[in-house]
């Protein structure tokens, strides 16, 4: 069993400083960690690796900051990695960004199953998943909460959709984009730690892998960001202490005010 | 300039509501570009009545595949067939909703015809001058808000958040057309297939596309107190929410989990009861149009969110409330039949 995990490196926190001229994020000086929703997708293929064997590996674009990420979810109990980092990347959309991951994928010969994570917590798009699938030609279960069997070049998934599940079935290779109910993430060991720390990652470009050159970056992207803003979150409302009946009555009376203006009941 | 293009959702053989609510979005950028409206309808045993009323609530045209093999969704004939009426009627602007069929087919068919994709977009408007389609959306669990454009290929792709527009409201006399398409056997080839559906009973009204939720965290004290989570959002026809905590605690399934590792929601009205507001489930929920909050604590976080904040405990607001609406109601009820 092949598998390979597309991971992103995100910032930290959710304070996070914007380039207004090129809409993309400014890194520097914020705490860096793997998409919290990618080590459900990791967590997931190292389970399937020790039940059916195989390999996993993950793959990030970004820049050599990224490397750090790669080395992270190695010392969770990924086998190896690669980077794709150049600089006629930056700027990509979600199309330039599944572009380069796909064919980096492409690049890597035979393998069986791409797990991503459901979304980013910093772009929200939850595109690139798909995005790779569409290149790779790869019959797709998106928001996958568990996988029920594999074998005989099928899996059989569950999917969390509107109002309950559903059960796919698909031929290997497939991709994957999972949600935090498949799998809880186990914790990096200090063996992982040390062999991720010794383990020489390659970084690839653009001649690495087979790409067009129109295809990259924000070049490349079929989107432009027009401006960024900050959105007036803070409503700080009307706020109202229940003290005892009377203030518990005021509130409730508030809320049924509320309620009746806006029409929601 | 091409057509404005909506997708229209079927489900278990329904129209989905969400496909009204892209009209109404539709309309006004049709409008304002002077072109025709409509809707794509990919389903198995469509019916007519589901067709007119597409019409009747705004589209002008109706593109219509009915195929047995449409009877589920699955992305492969899915995109197929939606890339060759693409290809054919070339739309300039195609919108779809942020369901988990919208967020599975939109990049699928944007990257195969290499256009841009704007996702969970909030507003919708097209650019003075150029006609270009000007796409907002959150991003960083909305912290932020970026307007995006698809300056050089078409069609211009966005999907929507479900619940963030009206539907738009039928008119019995309006007129359309229908264009039923057939398509080859290849198309429907795919390399997955289709077992089964499994209904949650717990998830009657799904947190996404629910117009109300009242979510509950941690200041419920203990599970049994769910129940009144459950009580206050049936009365207010919403679906029930949660943070991650009593998620982790086994006290409510994932379905209903808010946040940066849950779901993403922007309903009408947000009761967050017992929740203190941490960024993780804040950046699931802030979008909300309205928001209500009841805890204990006076400092928590979720009180610079909301519209209406009670400092108290929900034990005791929630019961209360509960029996005031349901006074309301049987008021009303009387009124009206009198």
């Amino acid at each position: 069993m092949k598998i390979i995990v597309p991971i992103k490196q995100v910032p930290e926190t959710s304070n996070v400083k914007m380039n207004p001229e090129t809409g993309t994020m400014v890194r520097e000086g914020v705490e860096s960690i793997i998409n919290p929703l990618d080590l459900y997708a990791i967590e997931t293929a190292i389970k399937l690796k020790e039940k059916f064997g195989g390999k996993v590996t993950v793959i990030s674009m970004g820049p050599e900051k990224a490397l750090e990420a790669i080395k992270e979810a190695i010392a969770m109990g990924c086998d190896d990695g690669v980077l794709l980092s150049d600089r006629k990347f930056a700027g990509s959309d979600t199309w330039a960004t599944s572009y380069v991951i796909a064919n980096g994928i492409k690049g890597m010969g035979d393998f069986d199953l791409v797990i991503c994570g459901e979304r980013a917590t910093d772009g929200d798009t939850a595109q690139v998943g798909p995005g790779i699938a569409s290149f790779l030609d790869l019959p797709l279960s998106t928001f996958t909460s568990e996988i029920l069997t594999l074998g005989d070049g099928r899996i059989r998934v569950k999917r969390l959709v509107e109002g309950g599940y559903e059960e796919l079935e698909m031929t290997l290779p497939a991709a994957l984009t999972v949600v935090k109910e498949i799998s809880d993430p186990r914790l990096p060991t200090l063996r992982g730690k040390l062999k991720a720390k010794k383990m020489e990652i390659p970084v690839l470009g653009p001649q690495n892998i087979d790409v067009k050159e129109e295809n990259l970056g924000l070049n490349g992207s079929p989107t432009r960001v027009v401006k960024i803003f900050t959105p007036k979150v803070t409503r700080e409302g009307e706020k109202i202490f229940v003290k005892d009946e009377k203030t518990l009555n005021e509130a409730v009376d508030k809320i049924m005010d509320f309620l009746i203006k806006k029409e929601f009941i | 300039m091409g057509e404005v293009w909506t997708l229209a959702e079927y489900r278990h053989e329904k129209l989905s509501t969400v496909s009204f609510e892209l009209l109404n979005r539709g309309k006004s950028l049709s409008q304002k570009l002077n072109v025709p409206l409509a809707s794509v309808i990919l389903g198995s045993n469509i019916k007519k009545e589901d067709v007119q009323e597409l019409i009747e609530r705004g589209a002008d045209k109706v593109y219509v595949v009915d195929d047995k093999n449409f009877k589920n969704f699955l992305v492969e004939p899915y995109a197929n067939v939606l890339m060759e009426l693409l290809n054919e009627y070339k739309p300039d602007i195609f919108i779809a909703a942020a369901t988990t069929t919208g967020r599975t087919l939109m990049p699928y068919v944007a990257v195969r015809i290499k256009t841009g994709l704007t996702a969970d977009c909030t507003v919708l408007e097209i650019e003075e001058g150029t006609g270009n389609l000007l796409q907002t959306r959150p991003a960083i669990g909305g912290n932020i808000l970026a307007t995006i454009k698809t300056p050089n290929t078409r069609p211009q792709m966005a999907t929507v958040r479900p619940h963030s527009m009206k539907p738009s409201l039928p008119d019995r006399n309006r007129k359309g057309e229908v264009i039923y398409k057939n398509y080859d056997e290849s198309l429907f080839k795919a390399k997955s297939k289709y077992l089964r559906f499994i209904k949650d009973e717990s998830q009657q009204v799904t947190v996404q596309d629910a117009k109300v939720i009242v979510a509950g965290g941690r200041g419920l004290g203990k599970e049994e107190n769910f129940k009144i989570i459950g009580e206050l959002a049936e009365l207010l026809g919403g679906a029930v929410g949660a943070s991650r905590d009593v998620v982790d605690r086994g006290w409510i399934t994932y379905p209903h989990q808010i946040g940066l590792s849950g779901k993403t929601v922007s309903p009408a009205l947000y009761i967050a009861a017992g929740i203190s507001g941490a960024v993780q489930h804040i950046a699931g929920m802030q979008t909300s149009e309205n928001i209500i909050a009841v805890n204990k604590d006076p400092d928590a976080q979720i009180f610079h969110l909301a519209n209406l904040g009670i400092v108290g405990d929900l034990n005791e607001v929630l019961p209360l409330l509960i029996k005031r609406i349901k006074e309301y109601k049987a008021k009303e009820a009387s009124k009206n039949v009198q």
